[in-house]
């Protein structure tokens, strides 16, 4: 990508096509990209609007209908659960809590793994390699069962669960980070410019960041389906979020336990989960292949 | 080679030192303890318990003295487990879930690798489409919402298969946890397959082959394979910690009693020194896979020399 960075100041009379406008055009060009992104924002207006609108509150149990199957009469779309409670608002407002986890702790990954990535980056020489020896040590740790040490012994609050996930799942970002920072600073339009006496913050301002931020957008969008996934595991295990709030990892391991009296209470929160995991992974790996300009 | 791998196994030491001392400080960090119970103990009987299991002395005292045990290959006593020390746990659970997880990997491997040829001799037919779309779909749904649709489908809808225990170690207990285990691994190493594989297909020798009039199996098995799977050779260290991971859950869902369900228990009941064990335990494992890994690639792949 950074081979097209110049045109961006190619002049004034010729518009360039700038990085992002070539990414934006081969993106718009992936239709599975492009209807995961529409699936997403759908999702999520669905998640944060649906519970507001929706006939019964996520934590209101309906004792004349506990356990029943998805029907219009009772106004249950869903069915409900094992204590009555509204399946539909409860898968919704389950999806608000994993798609929270996974934008808040993606954010709490990205900014320990960017700060992280680019000090070693610029720093390079000894400080670049005592930083990555800890990333590389932290890489052979079983992660998962760190999540799960975390959240036993920090407690099961919600804050809690974004910054255990983030405090391990920033070392992908940490290194991409850095590799990008350490290659950029040695590229020639970076020398170019310094040559021609452009101050160091225009530098990194102009050449840098944009450089940095389309692997870094791509990382994200990538991290996010992990994280979501990583909550899910904990809830499944008990160790997430607690009743009665709820997430999709939980409603899953609720309905796993009653599958064959109510397959409902299963199908519908793992089919929510299933969709967005899938459309994230679709969006990211578009974004990938648009802003890699070596594929034309 | 012996040089490389000693000095490799050297080089884990840091790593697990940091390992421990980072599960030993968190646990001990944070309050409430194994004998928390609602009823409270009288205090005399609770600084018994606490000085049976050196949890009066000082924080460096105890992590001291769990890494001479460590250093014997002893995982010290587990705290709810009456009379079994976590080094016995470890050995009852470990069988099982090494049967459970190496099958997986097993599984994984060879249908993945196969469903990668295949796609990409087909490259952007409707067959390799269809396969990668499969694939997209078993890298977005985790295990542990595969395993309860496994036995909704194949338990209680069909009743072919039993939905859950080890019934005495028979192979009809063990297919739907592998496949539950294996089928995110599959996905992965079928994209990897597929993509090397494009790659390998497109390069001088291969061309060579054909032009000499090879059938494309043999083109596969005799020149192409061997470079192809070199990223999945690669990936084999990742995919191990994957298959443990998931296999936390599976045993949980399929009531397998493997050693991640000792871990899940331990967690929820604060026994410390099970947890600590386990994750101790499977650090270690997964790194000498890794080096076991290194040194395959290196086998395989004659440009990459070990130093």
């Amino acid at each position: 990508m950074s081979a097209l960075a110049p045109t961006r100041d190619a002049g004034v009379a010729i518009r360039g096509r700038s990085l992002w406008d070539d990414a934006w055009r081969k993106l718009k060009r992936n239709r599975a990209a492009v209807v995961s992104a529409y699936v997403i924002a759908a999702m999520a207006a669905l998640v944060i609007v649906g519970p507001w609108v929706a006939c019964f509150a996520y934590d209101f149990a309906d004792f004349s209908n506990v356990m029943t199957a998805p029907s219009v009469a009772t106004g249950h779309w869903f069915g409900t659960d094992t204590l009555g409670r509204d399946l539909f608002v409860r898968t919704l407002y389950g999806g608000r809590i994993s798609l929270l986890v996974g934008i808040a702790a993606t954010a709490v990954s990205l900014v320990i793994g960017v700060a992280y990535g680019a000090i070693a980056g610029y720093a390079g020489g000894r400080l670049d390699a005592l930083m990555m020896r800890v990333v590389d040590i932290l890489y052979a740790l079983p992660f998962m069962f760190f999540a799960i040490l975390l959240m036993v012994f920090l407690g099961r609050h919600l804050v809690l669960i974004f910054v255990a996930i983030g405090a391990i799942n920033w070392l992908d970002m940490a290194r991409i980070v850095r590799g990008q920072a350490l290659s950029l600073k040695r590229r020639e339009f970076v020398e170019a410019a310094e040559a021609q006496g452009v101050p160091a913050l225009a530098v990194i301002r102009r050449h840098i960041v944009p450089n940095l931020l389309g692997i870094v957008v791509v990382y994200v969008t990538l991290t996010i389906p992990q994280v979501i996934l990583v909550e899910s595991f904990l809830s499944f295990l008990g160790l997430g979020v607690q009743e009665p709030m709820t997430s999709w990892g939980a409603l899953v391991q609720e309905g796993s336990t009653v599958v064959e009296p109510a397959p409902w209470i299963l199908l519908f929160p793992a089919v929510f989960l299933a969709a967005t995991l899938f459309c994230f992974n679709f969006v990211g790996d578009g974004l990938r292949d648009a802003l890699d300009p070596k594929d034309s | 080679m012996i040089a490389y791998s000693v000095r490799r196994l050297l080089g884990a030491i840091p790593t697990l030192l940091v390992l421990v001392s980072l599960s030993f400080f968190m646990m001990r960090a944070v309050p409430g303890g194994p004998f928390d119970k609602e009823r409270q103990l009288p205090p005399e009987v609770e600084a018994n318990l606490r000085a049976a299991y050196h949890l009066d002395e000082p924080v460096y005292q105890q992590l001291g003295r769990y890494l001479l045990g460590l250093a014997q290959l002893d995982f010290g006593p587990s705290f709810q487990y009456r009379d079994y020390s976590v080094t016995e746990l470890v050995m009852t659970g470990f069988p099982v879930s090494l049967r459970l997880g190496g099958s997986a990997m097993l599984v994984a491997l060879v249908v993945g690798v196969a469903a990668g040829c295949f796609a990409a001799f087909r490259q952007n037919s409707a067959a390799d489409h269809a396969v990668m779309g499969a694939a997209m779909v078993g890298v977005s749904i985790p295990s542990f919402v595969v395993a309860p649709l496994l036995i909704l489908a194949f338990a209680v809808h069909w009743h072919w298969l039993p939905a859950g225990g080890l019934g005495g170690g028979s192979i009809a207990n063990m297919v739907l946890p592998v496949v539950a285990l294996a089928l995110p691994q599959i996905a992965y190493v079928s994209r990897l397959t597929r993509g090397s594989m494009i790659e390998v297909l497109r390069s001088n020798f291969v061309r060579t082959a054909r032009a000499q009039g090879l059938s494309p199996t043999q083109i596969v098995l005799r020149h192409a394979l061997k470079p192809a799977l070199l990223p999945v050779v690669s990936y084999l260290g990742p995919a191990a910690a994957g298959v443990i991971t998931g296999s936390v859950v599976v045993e949980q869902i399929f009531g397998v009693p493997g050693l991640g369900r000792f871990f899940v228990n331990g967690a929820l009941n604060r026994d410390y020194t099970l947890v600590m064990g386990v994750v101790v335990f499977y650090g270690a494992l997964i790194i000498l896979f890794n080096l076991l890994v290194d040194l395959a690639y290196a086998w395989l792949d004659p440009k990459v020399k070990l130093q």
